[in-house]
């Protein structure tokens, strides 16, 4: 596949952006500023960035608890992304979600969930949604290697397939579930291989790469949108940092750490050094961008610092449509 | 005004929606054109509305649940049929965590206009998965509606009103009103949900309940007026929201109160129900509350236990003596 300058610097763009954005998430945790807990997306950047460049603004996407990478990179206000981690007012969801539902509905994300593999099912309605409206959109449902454990996994993937829905399924096998190696939890070599049951044709990408993730996606859209069903794309990814906001990830053994965690496995770098090579980026100008997006990411920062928490009582509104 | 069963009303009901509005469809396991439903509910609706808006599932309770929520927030408005109330168990995380808190924890930017149809009750000797009465889970469930219809006329008109709600809507029905007749208008009506209704009025004692036990709760009050007592029988119609004025209004005339569902005693709608009427009427209150319930067992098979289980006239009938 041929891929142009433009698109290319729009993968570099948007994989450098979720990352400058959950850097600042970090430095902010540091500062005792998120409240609750927190799943970071750092590390996995290449995936969000490169399913999402694949997909236009009203395609749909369903998040997981690991979700701000995903919202940021489908188009979401970062004001109003950090602000809601941060439990303000201006956040997305008013503050009444936080890291594990971020959401921004009319960029097309259709939710982030604290429940691991809750999301496929939703995905399901929604490409079932697409494809009863005639609307021509697709869904991309991102879920990790653990909730393919899980029974909605085998539910999800069958109704899709029967039905013959636009729908993507990304799974990000970042190899644990929270500590857990899915070497010890999955008998086959690779998650994609269980599509096969399901008569899904599916993929195995790096996941560290968003040209290799991109194209891959670029596939399963048009099979999605020709009405010829689903696709499973599995991408393999490694967390920068552990599970949540206090894991030190010690349970990963030190050379496969240091092999994902390296300069020439990073995301950012990768996807730089491709875009570069194929002419598309200079060194300048990805200097630049980077110069643009962290100060978009710092001004962001001060929006969410600055604004004010909700009053206390607006925990009682949004319960259903009218206050019964 | 022809007298229709419960059963065909609420098909007129809800093959009146689907002409109405397309958005509508109806999904779940056996509703289609081989089976029209369990109870045959939906049965003719496929032929008329094709395979697509009477779609039949695989066996997957969590994912039909969840792709209604899928549908729900991206421009369908879903009917979704789980076959049996205790079968809604498998799909607990879409109803519970998905579809009831979506508005809430996304700060009000998503509404989620589904149905969802379920039976409950027992008298058919089908044992304990498939006779339960939960409704109370999900009364404990903030984001709910949730319909309980007894009456044919009121089938129509909730299911009506549930189909146009913004909000996802529990319709739940009872196995033994199904064949049961009454006058049933052919043209289009609503019923308001958190409206109850007297459906017998008295002035001694209040007797609340729910599904079949109101059938039961009418005959009672009629063999009890032959010994000069005289029973007011009040219908809900719905739980949530759940008319409270109407039952507060009724006990202050009675000052007395006999509460009576099918479900087990303990945590059930009848034990919320009580508390309420002695927060908000205990001055006006001649005698204890009584409860009509369940012992706390699961529902048992054979004929005996399970008529031993189901509270019967005579338990009402008890009820009622022991506080006039």
């Amino acid at each position: 596949m041929t891929v142009d300058k433009k698109t290319l610097k729009e993968l570099f763009t948007r994989t450098l952006k979720v990352r400058r954005f959950e850097e600042k998430v970090w430095d902010l945790f540091g500062e005792n500023l998120v409240p609750g807990t927190l799943h970071l997306y750092l590390g996995q950047e290449a995936v969000a960035a490169g399913v999402t460049t694949a997909l236009k603004k009203t395609d749909w996407i369903q998040s997981t608890h690991r979700g701000h990478g995903h919202v940021v990179a489908k188009g979401a206000d970062m004001n109003a992304a950090l602000a809601e981690l941060l439990g303000k007012e201006s956040g997305s969801c008013k503050g009444k979600g936080g890291s594990m539902h971020i959401t921004q509905f009319d960029v097309g994300v259709l939710g982030a969930t604290g429940v691991v593999a809750s999301g496929l099912p939703i995905a399901v309605g929604a490409a079932l949604s697409c494809q009863m409206r005639g609307t021509k959109d697709v869904v991309a449902c991102f879920f990790g290697d653990g909730a393919s454990n899980n029974g909605t996994f085998g539910e999800s993937l069958n109704m899709s397939a029967i039905w013959n829905l636009p729908l993507i399924w990304i799974v990000e096998n970042n190899l644990y579930a929270m500590g857990t190696p899915i070497k010890m939890m999955c008998p086959s070599a690779s998650i994609a291989q269980r599509a096969d049951g399901y008569c899904i044709p599916n993929v195995v990408v790096d996941g560290n790469n968003a040209l290799d993730v991109y194209e891959a996606t670029v596939e399963a859209v048009k099979r999605a949108r020709a009405g010829e069903g689903p696709t499973l794309i599995e991408c393999q990814t490694y967390r920068m940092k552990g599970h949540s906001r206090f894991d030190q990830a010690k349970y990963r053994p030190e050379d496969e750490a240091k092999q994902w965690l390296s300069e020439e496995r990073d995301a950012v770098r990768i996807i730089r050094q491709i875009a570069i090579e194929q002419g598309a980026l200079t060194e300048k100008e990805a200097e630049k961008i980077d110069a643009k997006i962290s100060k978009e990411v710092d001004k962001t920062g001060e929006f969410a610092k600055k604004s004010e928490y909700p009053n206390p009582e607006d925990a009682l509104t949004d319960v259903f449509a009218e206050v019964l | 005004m022809p007298e229709i069963t419960y059963r065909d009303a609420l098909k007129a009901g809800l093959r009146e929606e689907m002409l109405r509005d397309e958005r509508v469809f109806i999904m779940g396991e056996d509703v289609g054109l081989n089976w029209g439903g369990a109870f045959k509910v939906t049965k003719g609706l496929a032929e008329e509305f094709g395979e697509d808006r009477v779609r039949d599932t695989p066996i997957s309770e969590n994912t039909i649940a969840g792709a209604a929520v899928g549908a729900a927030i991206t421009g369908l408005i879903p009917v979704a049929e789980i076959m049996f109330g205790d079968l809604i168990t498998l799909a607990m995380d879409q109803v519970c965590n998905q579809a009831a808190k979506m508005r809430y924890m996304f700060g009000g930017q998503t509404s989620v206009p589904l149905v969802l149809r379920s039976v409950f009750g027992g008298g058919k000797n089908i044992a304990s998965h498939h006779s339960q009465s939960l409704e109370s889970w999900f009364m404990h469930t903030p984001g709910l509606k949730i319909a309980v219809p007894a009456f044919a006329y009121d089938v129509k008109g909730l299911i009506k009103t549930a189909i146009r709600d913004p909000d996802p809507v529990m319709f739940f029905e009872h196995k033994l009103v199904y064949d049961r007749k009454e006058e049933v208008p052919d043209e289009d009506y609503t019923i308001p949900f958190g409206e109850a209704k007297v459906r017998r009025e008295g002035a001694d004692v209040t007797v609340w309940g729910t599904f079949f036990m109101l059938h039961k709760a009418l005959e009672v009050a009629d063999e009890l007026e032959k010994e000069g007592i005289s029973v007011e029988v009040i219908d809900p119609r719905t739980l949530a929201p759940l008319d409270t004025k109407t039952l507060i209004d009724s006990v202050k005339k009675t000052g007395r109160l006999v509460l009576v569902t099918e479900e087990t005693k303990t945590g059930a709608t009848t034990a919320e129900v009580a508390a309420i009427v002695q927060e908000e009427a205990f001055d006006w209150l001649d005698a204890p509350i009584k409860r009509v319930n369940a012992p706390d067992t699961p529902v048992p098979f054979s004929p005996p236990l399970e008529n031993f289980f189901v509270p019967d006239n005579k338990r009402i009938a008890q009820a009622i003596r022991d506080i006039v």
